[in-house]
């Protein structure tokens, strides 16, 4: 059975249909990827599926749970957590408390052992503990995306959404990033599934890949067949008319 | 020589309210982006409370501590029925609200004590001690001692605590903090509470000195608002800094500069305010906002 079920998810925005009738699946312990041109609507379905969008109809099931009845602070409890395209971290706070920001899950309100221990841990994995307690503001760009996957990964989810995991990152760190999202899948136990322009990284590393272009998915399959769909090439090069 | 100390000791306890005033103010403008208006007449309203529960009876500390909680219920309670209704509407439209909170909680204490002047017990002695020729008011120390442990007891909430870990996670970006799981709303309730908590220790604290009248923190709110700008207002550490420095340096100017007196130590505030914002207008621990466009 399928960890994520979106089915038939639909939302607008005024009188522009951002998604329309998507449905897709993410079996357990594989990784998805979503692409498709700049607004196609993939950052709206993460948005959908996390709760920060409203569908204006169709469902999210998770886990056999529909996620769209679930509270948007409940979201990250059913198991769901993400990263953000243009990484939305606390940047006045330390490393070590933005992670613990993350595990508000699972922590009592006073006495903080158990997340601190579960951040440290966290941090530890993804070898970020030197920065434990450096302020956020004045990293580069390349250490605070970690910082916000072990923010996210300290909920310890299931499903792990990331948007533009690559975007940003210098070709050497896109190199170890596909290495790490597959590490991360093992050692978390995780699904993931993951918005991306950086079309190696996608072909490299998903096990399954969705296509989006103007609100409607228009192909799925393996990375191998995605790339050779008429469609996918046309909504990425465009038809022949408007190409000449 | 003795008596400068002397000034510098009791415009730190003057200075020390400012501060409390003043946190309370940047505790609330760092989580919604607004000023507080009402701020002072919350004070007002719990120090009111702490007069009546002092006349049926009650000794000081009791007191104190019961109204301390009334504050901080009564804070969550102004955020969950007055501000949450507009919380997502234009920042005019909630400073306009608080400036109506403060018309209807000004006008309720009249309505409840009566608009005659009222004279507030202080919990410490009326008394005096000297340390190498200076003469120090117990009354002074007192004040300072209490605003500043509060001061610290926040900031060990705020530093230790995952509710405080949280409440800073909201006051930098709600929609991130949502998504992990924190309640916003709630969060936000709770910093109107401790800012209501910090405002009864400022009033508390001003009254056996000001007495106890419907409008004895209007002037003292003007005073915390310089304190605030002129500390930054985004900075909590900056609004006590910024207190403590008005307090001194207004005792100072009054004292020794003649043309100041006492009648110029207000327009003295008002000057540090509209030097500060023409200056330095992210004050002195405060942060440059920088829009991006």
């Amino acid at each position: 059975m399928a960890l994520l079920e979106v089915d038939q998810v639909t939302r607008r925005f005024g009188g522009i249909v951002a998604l329309s009738d998507v449905s897709l699946e993410l079996e357990e312990g594989t990784i998805g990827g979503l692409i498709g041109p700049n607004g196609a609507g993939k950052t709206t379905l993460f948005n959908v599926i996390t709760r920060m969008y409203k569908a204006d109809s169709g469902r999210v099931v998770f886990d056999g749970r529909n996620l769209l009845r679930v509270r948007p602070t409940r979201v990250i409890r059913a198991g769901v957590a993400r990263t953000f395209q243009n990484v939305a971290l606390f940047p006045s706070m330390t490393v070590l408390d933005n992670v613990l920001v993350g595990a508000h899950t699972r922590v009592r309100p006073f006495g903080d052992r158990t997340g601190k221990a579960l951040a440290r841990e966290t941090l530890e994995a993804l070898t970020l503990s030197p920065l434990a307690d450096r302020v956020v503001a004045g990293l580069p760009f390349g250490t605070l995306k970690q910082i916000e996957l072990a923010r996210a990964l300290v909920s310890r989810p299931r499903l792990l959404l990331l948007d533009e995991p690559a975007g940003g990152l210098n070709h050497e760190e896109v190199g170890e990033l596909g290495g790490l999202i597959r590490r991360i899948r093992k050692d978390f136990d995780l699904t993931v599934f993951l918005v991306e322009h950086h079309m190696n990284l996608v072909m490299s590393v998903c096990d399954r890949v969705h296509v989006l272009n103007f609100g409607q998915k228009i192909a799925e399959g393996t990375p191998a067949e995605v790339r050779a769909d008429p469609a996918v090439i046309q909504a990425y090069l465009g038809t022949d008319s408007a190409a000449a | 020589m003795a008596e400068f100390a002397q000034q510098i000791v009791s415009g730190l306890a003057s200075g020390a309210i400012y501060a409390s005033l003043a946190l309370a103010l940047v505790l609330i403008y760092r989580s919604t982006d607004v000023i507080n208006f009402a701020q002072g007449e919350m004070a007002t309203f719990t120090t009111y409370t702490a007069w009546s529960l002092m006349h049926h009876g009650m000794s000081y500390w009791p007191a104190f501590a019961l109204t301390l909680a009334i504050a901080f219920a009564g804070g969550v309670a102004v955020e969950r029925v007055v501000i949450r209704p507009v919380e997502r509407r234009p920042e005019l439209v909630i400073v306009i609200v608080t400036i109506g909170l403060l018309l209807t909680i000004n006008a309720t204490i009249g309505w409840i004590w009566g608009a005659d002047v009222k004279a507030f017990d202080s919990p410490f002695p009326n008394n005096t001690w000297d340390v190498h020729s200076v003469t120090i008011s117990v009354q002074d120390v007192g004040t300072l001692g209490v605003c500043l442990l509060t001061v610290f007891l926040l900031w060990g909430f705020f530093r230790f605590t995952t509710v405080g870990l949280a409440m800073r996670a909201v006051a930098i970006n709600p929609n991130a903090s949502r998504l992990l799981a924190v309640r916003v709303g709630w969060m936000l309730a709770l910093g109107w509470g401790l800012a209501a908590v910090l405002g009864a220790v400022a009033g508390m604290m001003a009254a056996p000195t000001v007495f106890l009248d419907p409008s004895m923190m209007l002037v003292i709110l003007i005073y915390a608002f310089a304190a605030a700008v002129l500390g930054g207002i985004d900075s909590p550490a900056g609004a006590v800094v910024g207190g403590l420095s008005l307090g001194v340096v207004i005792n100072l100017l009054s004292r020794y500069v003649n043309f100041v007196g006492t009648e110029l130590r207000l327009p003295t505030a008002l000057a540090v305010l509209l030097v500060v914002l023409i200056i330095r207008p992210q004050g002195l621990f405060g942060h440059k906002v920088v829009r991006r466009v």
